[in-house]
């Protein structure tokens, strides 16, 4: 039986209690909401934090607030997946959300899996995602406990991948997230929850900063797809993710603006302006969208730690991008 | 001797119910859920797979809702309601019209995804009655199975569904090869 390190566990029922407990465990503290990423990582001992802080029985983190048409919807961070899926707000008003969330591994770890848990994934590395003693055995990696980066030896950063299928969607979509701490709280986009530097450096939330809230925009005159690429139908992370979101003209059109989003080929979620200056002002036609798919396939380098190669996996980059841009010409009836 | 007991881990205690029964135990408090059902209540009916997340074999039900036993703190089930296959039958006693299905229908082989499996529908037949194969295959794409390639197993949820509905529904025809 592969069983969990010793920790000690706290429930607390309030958010200002578990910042508290966060501030008083420091570096050893670690929350915990739906634990399907935590939990298999303290198996095979990537993460061992000595005091995890539950978050299940704090009622302010699991509500769905606000109005669609006017401010935006509010979503808690530890909203089930599938509490998210079944919302009726969600699936009317953004239903690439309710998508993504459905396309997340099954429907047993989407009873359990919350949004905000999503959103701070731990990332993914076949070097990585092994138990101690594969590890081990090749003396570790740059990520944990070891100092070669196995993916690509001769690099001082890590390269796991950032595996979320919500990131790409959240960035496209320009939704914020409100982080609190002791110190106090902020609300920032989405986009800046994420750094560019490496796999272990992934977010710029502080380790006493609790992910509280995911602040969705208003809707309007825009649509937003998502597109995923994995071997079976179910369990698998994505290697690769497209996420797109397009604001039209009045006309309901012409392109205002666009935002696409590559997830799962880096260890970060890339957006990819080449691609989106490609649509602005003209109608998703075929021409545009092939060219926004040709200039998203240029700058995807995924490297060879995910399942299937590289080099197909950079392939598939245009027809998913194709595919993303398409669904947003014919919005779905919901 | 007392000093050596003294170091152990300090054991916690819940009460919960189980298989509509209160149950009260005591475990180390980084025990999965998996863990105590198995090792501390002695019901092996849940069965342990990849431990991790990756297979749907230790799927119980938490307030009648599907989860991985072996991702769930024991602790944090307290005062909820816990049911494993061993707590499937009627309150006659007789088996669930799922485990009567899957055994007429041959719905298993080696049988140790099966406990998981029955949970998992138990709870889709709940929320509906009358599933398409697809809502089928939806709901029970966390669950693998390594021996019947599925074919059997959607069969005789439709079967149980049918059943429940007070359907007279007949066992399907046995093909092999897709041949009759």
């Amino acid at each position: 039986m592969m069983r969990l390190p010793k920790f000690e566990y706290f429930a607390p029922t309030t958010i200002s209690t578990a910042v508290k407990l966060m501030g008083g465990a420091g570096m050893d503290g670690q929350f915990v909401a739906g634990g399907t990423d935590l939990y298999p990582n303290m198996k095979r001992r990537q993460q061992t934090p000595r005091v995890v802080i539950g978050l299940e029985g704090i009622a302010a983190l699991k509500r769905i607030s606000g109005d669609p048409l006017s401010a935006g919807l509010t979503i808690g961070a530890a909203v089930t997946l599938t509490e998210l899926i079944e919302n009726r707000k969600v699936r009317k008003y953004y239903p690439v959300v309710a998508e993504a969330a459905r396309l997340i591994s099954t429907p047993l770890l989407q009873n359990m899996g919350t949004i905000g848990g999503n959103l701070l994934l731990d990332t993914r590395c076949n070097y990585y995602d092994q138990n101690y003693e594969w590890r081990r055995g090749i003396h570790f990696c740059l990520k944990k406990d070891g100092d070669t980066c196995w993916v690509a030896p001769g690099s001082k950063i890590c390269w796991a991948v950032q595996s979320s299928d919500e990131v790409p969607v959240m960035i496209a979509l320009g939704a914020g997230v409100k982080l609190v701490s002791a110190k106090g709280e902020r609300t920032i986009p989405v986009a800046e929850l994420y750094t560019e530097f490496d796999g272990i450096r992934y977010h710029t939330k502080e380790h006493g900063e609790l992910l509280t809230e995911i602040i969705l925009p208003p809707t309007g005159h825009w649509r937003a797809s998502y597109r995923k690429l994995r071997r079976r139908g179910s369990f698998d992370f994505p290697v690769l993710g497209v996420a797109a979101c397009v604001w039209f003209e009045a006309d309901d059109e012409t392109v205002r603006e666009a935002r696409l989003v590559l997830g799962a080929i880096a260890p970060h979620a890339m957006r990819v302006p080449e691609a989106e200056g490609m649509l602005v002002g003209r109608p998703l036609d075929d021409a545009s969208i092939h060219a926004a798919a040709t200039a998203a396939h240029a700058i995807a380098k995924p490297l060879d730690n995910t399942d299937f190669l590289m080099y197909w996996r950079k392939e598939m980059v245009r027809p998913f991008v194709e595919a993303a841009l398409k669904d947003l010409r014919h919005p779905r009836k919901s | 001797m007392a000093k050596k007991l003294k170091r152990k881990t300090q054991k916690v205690h819940i009460a919960f119910t189980l298989n509509g029964e209160p149950c009260e135990v005591a475990f180390a408090p980084h025990k999965t859920l998996l863990e105590v059902l198995r090792e501390d209540l002695n019901l092996t009916g849940t069965k342990h797979g990849c431990e991790l997340g990756e297979c749907g074999t230790c799927a119980v039900l938490v307030d009648r809702k599907p989860v991985l036993s072996c991702l769930v703190l024991g602790l944090t089930v307290e005062g909820r309601e816990v049911t494993t296959v061993e707590g499937m039958q009627l309150a006659d006693g007789s088996l669930h019209p799922l485990q009567t299905a899957f055994a007429d229908l041959g719905a298993a082989q080696c049988g140790y995804c099966t406990p998981g499996f029955l949970l998992t529908a138990k709870e889709l037949l709940e929320k509906n009655s009358k599933p398409t194969r697809d809502d089928i295959k939806e709901a029970l794409s966390g669950n693998l199975c390594r021996c019947t390639g599925y074919i059997k197993i959607y069969e005789a949820v439709e079967l149980a569904a049918a059943r429940m509905r007070g359907e007279a529904a007949e066992v399907p025809e046995e093909v092999v090869l897709g041949l009759k």
